[in-house]
């Protein structure tokens, strides 16, 4: 169980360009859930994920996870529970690299970064498995750098590489934003694959409104940095499209957008 | 001949520096200034230790750890103080230019007649008759050669790939658990203990210390990289650490061709800077920097 408790964040304080972006702002996500956050730009979506994950450090208010108080935990040790993909595709693996090394690399996440050797020998028929489920061909190129791969396979060895250790929460971050239609169809399936096999727990921030009704078990709306449509169960899947968009609209033209 | 042997001397002996400068320029991209203080910081130290007549093999390893402690100072200006990365760099390389001095005591201090790294009983006793004249560039590429494999092997241990992912994504690094900080420091302190160890032998070579041989330091050894790396890109299977190597002896084959064709060796900063900027823009360096920043990705 993660929980907000209370959190305000200012931007810019003591300036012309004050923003107050979260105001006493609540908000808790059961173990298991698959939550889909949408809304328009400079809701809060992104800076929700950056507080959750101890990139941005709030004002006020507290962060748990179950009982455990993290508000003033390191973003990197927080990371060690944490599987995080991001919006660009270069974010989540190092160019550089082979797909070989930057999947050594994260299957030792948690674990002791020293003088040993950098890749297991042994893991290899391992990753070349999972890496076969992908279905990319990529279980053939593990020798490749991955800057010399498509975005799109950038973003699959990322997804892979963000839950290869145990994890208490994935946290998705626009992360077929920058995909092409059919690239982000492969993406959002394979997403829905592992986060059901894993039964970890889930926070997708998109822009696709259609992926927010289609996948997860919880969708939330947010506004000005607050929440307001927050749909689970029954009344989840009730909810089309259509209907998403009509709120979305109304809120934007609201805001003059 | 001469020429030649001075050549390949003085070009790995900045070979060892040019490594330690990969792992900062290339690797995580920081433009280090500390070696201009870092290097001489080694001559100085090699020859207080000769003085005092300890082992000069001894010296290798003290220089090694005195650049890593200067190395992790730079990282901690830059990383907890959050002063960019060029002026962390040039903080050091100023208070280094005194530290130098007391630690040396003076100026320049030879160490004339005096037993080293390349004249001691032990490398006099293996190399006798006509092949004496070749202990010295021996031992260099004999050390050099050992410091680059030793890095090669760091490079292909987890806390390498640490380094090498820190420079390449920094985000990973914090995505993998990791505090990005912590490895920069780790990073520039390995590089400058190379620096240090590089002007170690320098000193033991010319067989003095002379506060001013640390000027232009961080130039001599940018332009080996950058002449090593774009030279031999094209060739996969060339380590990119050996080209550095090479890259080094081809820079000071360069120097001392430009001083053969008549330039005075007070000419040689201005020789090295312009060669520096030739490199620069043969090298398009500078154009895929801005490239690559432009379309992060």
């Amino acid at each position: 169980m993660l929980t907000l408790n209370k959190i305000t964040k200012h931007y810019n304080p003591g300036t012309v360009n004050e923003l107050c972006l979260f105001d006493q702002f609540d908000f808790s996500v059961k173990d298991g859930e698959f939550v889909a956050v949408v809304g328009s730009n400079g809701s809060g979506k992104t800076s929700l994920l950056n507080i959750i994950c101890g990139s941005i450090d709030v004002d006020g208010g507290s962060i748990l996870v179950g009982e455990q108080d993290i508000t003033n935990k390191k973003d990197f040790l927080r990371h060690r529970r944490i599987g995080r993909v991001y919006q660009d595709p270069s974010k989540g693996t190092c160019p550089s690299m082979t797909i070989l090394e930057n999947m050594s690399l994260a299957d030792n996440k948690g674990g002791h970064y020293g003088l040993r050797r950098g890749v297991n020998k042994a893991r290899i028929a391992y990753y070349r498995e999972i890496l076969e489920q992908l279905g990319l061909g990529l279980e053939d190129k593990i020798h490749t750098q991955v800057g010399a791969l498509s975005g799109g396979q950038r973003q699959a060895v990322a997804l892979l590489m963000s839950t290869m250790t145990p994890i208490d929460f994935l946290i998705l971050d626009e992360h077929t934003a920058a995909l092409d239609p059919k690239t982000a169809e492969i993406i959002m399936g394979l997403t829905d694959k592992i986060v059901k096999e894993k039964q970890v727990t889930t926070i997708m921030v998109t822009h696709n409104l259609r992926y927010a009704v289609e996948y997860g078990d919880r969708l939330v709306m947010m506004h000005e940095g607050k929440v307001i449509l927050d749909k689970s169960g029954e009344e989840k899947k009730r909810i089309d499209t259509d209907e998403i968009m009509g709120i979305f609209n109304r809120i934007s033209v609201e805001c003059g957008n | 001949m001469a020429l030649l042997l001075s050549v390949l001397e003085q070009g790995f002996i900045y070979a060892i520096m040019a490594l330690g400068m990969y792992i900062t320029y290339k690797i995580l991209d920081f433009p280090d200034m500390t070696v201009d203080g870092s290097f001489p910081m080694g001559a100085a130290i090699a020859c207080v230790l000769i003085t005092k007549g300890i082992h000069p093999a001894l010296t290798l390893p003290v220089c090694f750890l005195a650049g890593a402690f200067v190395g992790m100072l730079t990282g901690l200006i830059h990383v907890k103080c959050k002063v960019r990365d060029l002026l962390s760099g040039i903080i050091m390389m100023t208070a280094l230019y005194t530290v130098n001095l007391r630690i040396a005591g003076r100026a320049n201090l030879p160490i004339y007649n005096m037993e080293t790294i390349f004249d001691n009983s032990f490398v006099n006793g293996i190399f006798t008759g006509a092949s004496a004249d070749y202990k010295t560039v021996i031992v260099i590429i004999l050390i050099a050669v050992v410091t680059k494999y030793l890095l090669d092997w760091y490079m292909s241990t987890k806390s390498g790939f640490l380094l090498r992912a820190v420079g390449d994504n920094d985000t990973i690094v914090t995505s993998l658990g990791v505090d990005k900080g912590l490895v920069k420091i780790v990073g520039l302190s390995i590089a400058n203990g190379l620096v240090t160890m590089s002007g170690c032998v320098f000193a033991q070579q010319q067989r003095f210390f002379d506060i001013s041989t640390g000027t232009g330091t961080a130039v001599i050894g940018l332009a080996s990289v950058i002449i090593g790396t774009s030279l031999f890109k094209r060739l996969t299977f060339l380590r990119v650490t050996t080209s550095v190597v090479i890259g080094s002896v081809i820079y000071k084959g360069c120097v001392a061709l430009a001083v053969r064709m008549g330039l005075s060796s007070s000419d040689l900063k201005l020789i090295t800077a312009a060669l520096f900027l030739a490199i620069l823009v043969l090298g398009m360096e500078r154009k895929k920097k801005v490239k690559t920043n432009a379309d992060a990705e």
